[in-house]
C-alpha cells in the first residue's frame, strides 16, 4: 500500500511518498524542498506516516535521487521525530544525506531538561492560593519598608555601609533633573484647576475664590500626586532598571558576598534620596501650579495681585504640612516600588523590562491608595 | 568530624530553582590545599552548585559544610566572618559597573581594613598588574573587554589574599598564554596563601594542569558521575561521558581496555 502527495511533475516540487511494511514505516523524500513552495508540513508527514500502520515501531526516513533539502526541510524532520518520539517510535535515518544526519543528531542531543510538573490544585485552591500570593506582595513590601528603616537607622549611627556619595548622585539625579518636567505639568494642572472653578463659580459670582480652589487643591493634592506620578515614572522606573540590570550582571551577589548588605548599600541611598528630595520638589510644584492658575484668572476678571493675595490667606500651615506628609509618604512608596522590583528581578534583559514595568504600576496603585487613606485620615484629624 | 584535612564538604546536597531539579545527591570533600575543578557539559548546575557553596541560594536538601560549619546555620557575625575568608569571580564578572576597577578592587579593602588610601593605592595597584591590567585601574569596566573583566573580577576577588577562592569560568575569554598565565597566577595564590580554590571550568588543559581533585556533573541523570583526580578520571572513570569528556570526545570503550 503506498500513498503519495500531491502530484508534482518529477524532480521539481518537495515531494515524498509513504510505504508501511510490518511495523516499519518508511518516508521517502524527494524532489526540491528548498524552494519557495514549502512543501509539505510536519503535522502532514507525521499524519501520513500514523496513517499506515496501525502500531509502529519505526519510521524510516530516506532520500530519493536529486532530493534537495535545507534547514527548513530539517525544522520538519526535527518535529516529526520529536513527534515519533512522545509515541515511543524509533527513527532511523540512515537514508538520509549525511549533512542532514549530522545536523538532525546535534538537535536532539541538547532537549532542555524537563520541568517537574507539580499537581494542579482544584480551581477553588487555586483562586485562593492567588490572593494568597497578593497578601504575601503586600507583606514583602511592608517587610521591605521595615528593613529600609532599619538600614536607616543604621546609617543614623554612622554604621551603614551606606556611601555618602552615592546619596548625592541620587540627589542629583532625582532633583534638579526633574524640575522642566514638575514645572511643566504643574502649571497645566494649575491652569486646568483655574478654568474648571472659574467656570462654576462664576454662576453665583463668586470668581474671586478660584484662587482658593487652586491654592487647596495644588498643595493638599494635585501638587503632591502629580508630582509623585512624575517620579514614579521617572525615577522609581530607574531604579528598577539600575538593580535589574545589577541583577542580571551579578552585581547583586557581588554585593553580598562581599559581606555588604544589598539594603544598605543599593537601596538605601535611593530610598534616602527620593524621600529627601520630593518635599522640595511638591512645594515648587505647589507654587508653580499656583502661577498657572494666576495666569488663566487673569484673563478673567481676577487679576494677579488680587489672585495671590487671597491664595495666601486659603492656605493654611496644616494644608502645607498635610501635602509634605503625603510627599513623603509617596517617595517611601514610589522608591521600595522600584527597588524591590528590580531586587526581585530575574536576569534576562527582558525580565529587568518587567521589573520596571511592575515598579511604575506597582507604585501608582500605591501612590493612589495611600492618596486616599491619607484623606480618610485628615479628615478624621480635622486637618 | 571531619579530619583537619577537609575544607568543604559536601552532603547529599540536592539543588533547585523553585519546582526544577537542577542536581541531586551530590557528595564530595574538598581538601585544604586542593584546586578542586567542577566540571560539567553547559547548563547542568556548575554555577548553580558554586552558588550553593557561596552560600548565596539555600539548599533543598542536604548540606555544604565549610570547615565543618553550615553557612545557613551560622549567625551573623559568623556568616560575616566567613565571607571575610572567600573571593569569588562570577562568571559574568559581577563587577559594580558604576565604579572604575580600581574603585571595585577596594571595595572589600574598604569593607574589611583601615588601610591607610596610599598603602590601599598601592596594593590595588599590584593586584591589578597580578592580573595584567597594570595601568587599567581607571577604566570602567564598561569600557574594557570581556576577557579583561574576567581578570578584574579576579583582581578584586584575591584583593584580600582569601583563604578560600571561588571562580566561574575564570579564563572563559582569554587567550591561551594569558589562560595559562592565569592558572599558574591561581596555584602561586594557593601556595603562597596556604588555601583552597573551587574552580568551574571546561578548559581541559586547566583541569590537567592544576586540578588537583574534580567533580563531573551529568546533565541527564542530573547527579554527579564521578569525583576524584582528573588524571586518573580520564583513563579510569567508571562513566564512559566522563572519560569522552576528558578526552575531548577521543575516547572510547575500547582506548579503555587498551589504557589500563
Ligand atoms: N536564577 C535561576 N532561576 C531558575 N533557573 C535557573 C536559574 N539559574 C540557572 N537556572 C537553571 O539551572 C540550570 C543550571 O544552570 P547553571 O547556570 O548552574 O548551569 P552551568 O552548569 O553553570 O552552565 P554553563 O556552563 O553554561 O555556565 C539551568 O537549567 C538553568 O536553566
Ligand atoms: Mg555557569
Amino acid at each position: 500500500m503506498a500513498e503519495t502527495g500531491e502530484g508534482e511533475p518529477a524532480g521539481a516540487g518537495p515531494d515524498y511518498s509513504v510505504e508501511a511494511s510490518g511495523d516499519t514505516v518508511l518516508l521517502e523524500l524527494s524532489g526540491d524542498w528548498t524552494g519557495d513552495d514549502a512543501g509539505p508540513g510536519h503535522e502532514q508527514l507525521r499524519d501520513a506516516c500514523l496513517g499506515q500502520a496501525r502500531s509502529p515501531r519505526r519510521w524510516l526516513l530516506a532520500a530519493a535521487e536529486g532530493f534537495r533539502w535545507d534547514s527548513r526541510t530539517l525544522a520538519r524532520l526535527y518535529h516529526l521525530a520529536r513527534a515519533g518520539e512522545d509515541r515511543g517510535i524509533e527513527l532511523d535515518t540512515t537514508g538520509l544525506p549525511e549533512g542532514m544526519r549530522t545536523l538532525l543528531g546535534v538537535a536532539h542531543a541538547v532537549r532542555a531538561g524537563e520541568v517537574e510538573s507539580e499537581p494542579q490544585p482544584p480551581p477553588l485552591a487555586r483562586i485562593g492560593a492567588r490572593w494568597l500570593r497578593r497578601y504575601d506582595a503586600v507583606l514583602d513590601f511592608i517587610a521591605f519598608i521595615g528593613d529600609g528603616m532599619v538600614a536607616l537607622l543604621r546609617f543614623a549611627s554612622g554604621r551603614s555601609h551606606t556611601r555618602v556619595r552615592d546619596l548625592f548622585y541620587f540627589i542629583d539625579q532625582t532633583g534638579p533633573r526633574a524640575l522642566g518636567i514638575v514645572a511643566l505639568i504643574s502649571v497645566l494642572v494649575g491652569m486646568i484647576l483655574a478654568y474648571l472653578g472659574s467656570v462654576q463659580l462664576r454662576q453665583f459670582g463668586a470668581e474671586v475664590y478660584v484662587a482658593n480652589l487652586v491654592a487647596v487643591g495644588m498643595v493638599r493634592e494635585m501638587g503632591p500626586l502629580m508630582t509623585a506620578v512624575i517620579l514614579a515614572g521617572r525615577t522609581g522606573a530607574a531604579y528598577a532598571a539600575q538593580l535589574g540590570a545589577m541583577q542580571a550582571n551579578e552585581e547583586i551577589d557581588a554585593v553580598t558576598t562581599l559581606g555588604l548588605s544589598p539594603m544598605e548599600y543599593l537601596v538605601l541611598p535611593r530610598l534616602l534620596a527620593l524621600v529627601l528630595v520630593m518635599p522640595l520638589l511638591v512645594i515648587f510644584s505647589d507654587v508653580v501650579g499656583l502661577v498657572g492658575g494666576a495666569l488663566v484668572a487673569s484673563g478673567m476678571e481676577v487679576n494677579f495681585s488680587q489672585f495671590l493675595y487671597q491664595a495666601r490667606d486659603a492656605v493654611g500651615l496644616g494644608d502645607i504640612a498635610t501635602g509634605l506628609v503625603k510627599s513623603v509618604v509617596f517617595a517611601l512608596l514610589i522608591a521600595t516600588a522600584g527597588c524591590q522590583s528590580g531586587l526581585m528581578s530575574g536576569r534576562s534583559s527582558a525580565a529587568v523590562g518587567t521589573a520596571t514595568t511592575r515598579a511604575v504600576v506597582h507604585a501608582i496603585v500605591y501612590l493612589v491608595a495611600a492618596d486616599a487613606g491619607l484623606n480618610i485620615l485628615y479628615d478624621k484629624m480635622g486637618v | 568530624m571531619p579530619d583537619a584535612d577537609t575544607h568543604i564538604e559536601v552532603r547529599d546536597l540536592t539543588l533547585r530553582y523553585g519546582s526544577l531539579l537542577v542536581q541531586r545527591d551530590l557528595n564530595f570533600t574538598i581538601r585544604r590545599g586542593d584546586v578542586f575543578v567542577i566540571m560539567g557539559g553547559s547548563g547542568c548546575g556548575k554555577s548553580t552548585l558554586l552558588k550553593h557553596m557561596i552560600g548565596l541560594e539555600v539548599p533543598a536538601e542536604g548540606e555544604i559544610l565549610i570547615d565543618g560549619q553550615d553557612f545557613f546555620k551560622a549567625r551573623p557575625r559568623e556568616q560575616k566572618a566567613m565571607r571575610r575568608g572567600w573571593g569569588i569571580s562570577f562568571q559574568r564578572g559581577g563587577l559594580f559597573s558604576d565604579l572604575t576597577l580600581a574603585e571595585n578592587v577596594a571595595v572589600p579593602l574598604h569593607q574589611y581594613t583601615d588601610m591607610p588610601a596610599g598603602e590601599m593605592r598601592d596594593l590595588i595597584d599590584f593586584k591589578l598588574a597580578l592580573v595584567g591590567l597594570d595601568g587599567f585601574g581607571d577604566y570602567y569596566p564598561g569600557e574594557i573587554s570581556g576577557g579583561m573583566q574576567k581578570r578584574a573580577a579576579l583582581a578584586r576577588a584575591i584583593a584580600l589574599d582569601p583563604e578560600l577562592l571561588f571562580f566561574d569560568e575564570p579564563s572563559a575569554g582569554l587567550d591561551p598564554l594569558s589562560s595559562q598565565r592565569l592558572d599558574e597566577l591561581i596555584v602561586e595564590i594557593r601556595d603562597s596563601m596556604g588555601g583552597t580554590v573551587v574552580i568551574v571550568t571546561h578548559e581541559l588543559a586547566s583541569i590537567f594542569s592544576i586540578a588537583t581533585n574534580a567533580v563531573f556533573l551529568d546533565t541527564g541523570s542530573k547527579t554527579q558521575l564521578d569525583c576524584g583526580d582528573p588524571r586518573h578520571m580520564l583513563h579510569h572513570s567508571d562513566h564512559e561521558l566522563v572519560r569522552r569528556f576528558l578526552s575531548r570526545g577521543e575516547y572510547d570503550s575500547r582506548d579503555r581496555e587498551g589504557g589500563s
